[in-house]
């Protein structure tokens, strides 16, 4: 049987749909070239918000990006960055757009990821009795929490730096099996052709040179 | 009892049909729109998604949109398709990772009887939670009957886990990442030895060819 009341299972059942799950929304998607992409969200005033972007692959690892506000104010915009992450508190109830742009760029596709985070994460349990304080146990457990937090934050930076290394890399190794390959290739037809040509220059000459001797 | 019960309910069906308040974008009708997530081996991803379609006539988004689909398809790291399928405007999808690497989510809606409403655009509410963000704390506390502290000791314990995972991985890329590299480094070392050669002998060869050639023609 229910070891709770029902209120209690209602109260669980709201918070759940109230905050449900983590508000963070973390995503990696490609930008073609010569393209932008917008993203949105509504905020309520007066919630912290974190976006943090990195360009993952393609071309010289940066990206354009613009913040603005409900009313259209550029919050935050930097042109060509690799990496930066962006504080804000929303000052204005609504719809809050970010948008990456590759327009700068030719012929680069890029992977963009980033992270996006609104308020503080919801509460773990809905207790109807929050005004006491947490013991010591439950307060070491939201430190080590918030500590894993963060430890999980630069896993993720991590993560990709190494991602970016490893296609540079890949692309290296790509690159120098054709160069040899056509290097080899080119040295051959140009010697034969070297000599082909030094040939066609001297059996031309031999008919006039005896013609003179004689 | 009766009237909890189907409070209960409705507020089930809300959590449901909710509008869930997450990230959108826009995107065309017709176009596909793909999201990488590389995770580690035997993570959960949930993805929600909620779609809505703009009317021209009111110049605005429809709430809902009968008849519009969204077709979910999601590749491993080797290409293989996983996951294939038709959802309904509102949709939710879960997958496990059974190898490493970058797994590829892909949208796009079911749009040909939507021709009709040529140039039309898509408003993609979406929400994608890897790993130990896939649980749902308040339920496992209720399915289980911890107490704060248990309930807070299952969070950390998930998030420790995740992190172990992240790291095996990590190994696993970084020795990747090493063979690649020896492999040019190898290329690198065969290919000057080689060029080498090939210099050497074609300039043996085009000496001696010409020296007899000319020898042939008395001009040496």
């Amino acid at each position: 049987g229910l070891v709770w009341s029902f209120s209690t299972w209602l109260l669980v059942l709201v918070q759940v749909l109230l905050w449900g799950w983590a508000r963070g929304s973390e995503l990696t998607f490609e930008l073609p070239d010569n393209a932008k992409q917008c993203f949105y969200e509504d905020i309520t005033i007066g919630t912290k918000c974190t976006l943090e972007f990195q360009v993952v692959t393609g071309g010289h690892y940066d990206v354009d990006c613009r913040l603005e506000d409900p009313d259209g104010t550029v919050m935050y915009k930097e042109m060509k960055k690799q990496y930066d992450s962006f504080t804000f508190t929303a000052a204005k109830n609504g719809t809050y757009k970010f948008c990456f742009s590759n327009e700068f760029s030719t012929f680069t596709h890029k992977t963009v990821y980033f992270d996006f985070q609104v308020g503080e994460d919801p509460p773990l349990f809905p207790n109807e009795n929050r005004v006491t304080a947490l013991t010591q146990m439950e307060s070491a457990c939201v430190s080590i929490h918030e500590a894993l937090k963060s430890v999980i934050d630069y896993q993720t930076h991590f993560r990709l730096r190494e991602a970016q290394g490893r296609s540079r890399a890949e692309d290296l190794n790509t690159r120098v099996a054709f160069w040899s390959i056509g290097e080899a290739f080119i040295l051959l037809v140009v010697s034969i052709s070297q000599v082909v040509l030094l040939r066609s220059f001297f059996s031309d000459k031999k008919t006039t040179t005896t013609r003179v001797g004689s | 009892m009766r009237a909890t019960a189907s409070c209960v309910g409705l507020l089930l069906l809300f959590a449901w049909f909710s509008p869930s308040r997450a990230l959108y974008f826009h995107i065309g009708e017709t176009e596909k729109k793909c999201f990488i997530e590389e995770i580690p081996d035997e993570t959960m991803v949930i993805g929600k998604y909620r779609t809505q379609l703009w009317d021209k006539q009111t110049g605005s988004f429809l709430p809902a949109t009968p008849g519009l689909g969204m077709h979910v398809e999601i590749k491993d790291p080797d290409t293989k398709v996983i996951l294939s399928r038709q959802y309904g405007s509102d949709g939710r999808f879960t997958f496990t990772s059974h190898t490493p690497g970058e797994h590829q989510i892909c949208l796009h809606s079911n749009s040909t009887k939507m021709a009709l409403f040529a140039g039309g655009k898509l408003r993609v509410h979406l929400d994608i939670q890897v790993g130990e963000h896939t649980n749902n704390y308040p339920e496992i506390a209720a399915k289980d009957k911890l107490t704060e502290l248990q309930l807070r000791v299952r969070q950390l314990l998930d998030q420790v886990e995740q992190i172990q995972k992240e790291q095996n991985y990590q190994r696993y890329r970084e020795e990747r990442f090493r063979m690649t590299s020896e492999s040019t480094n190898q290329r690198v070392l065969w290919w000057s030895i080689a060029q080498t050669i090939i210099l050497i002998i074609t300039a043996i060869w085009q000496m001696r060819h010409l020296k007899s050639f000319f020898e042939a023609k008395k001009l040496v």
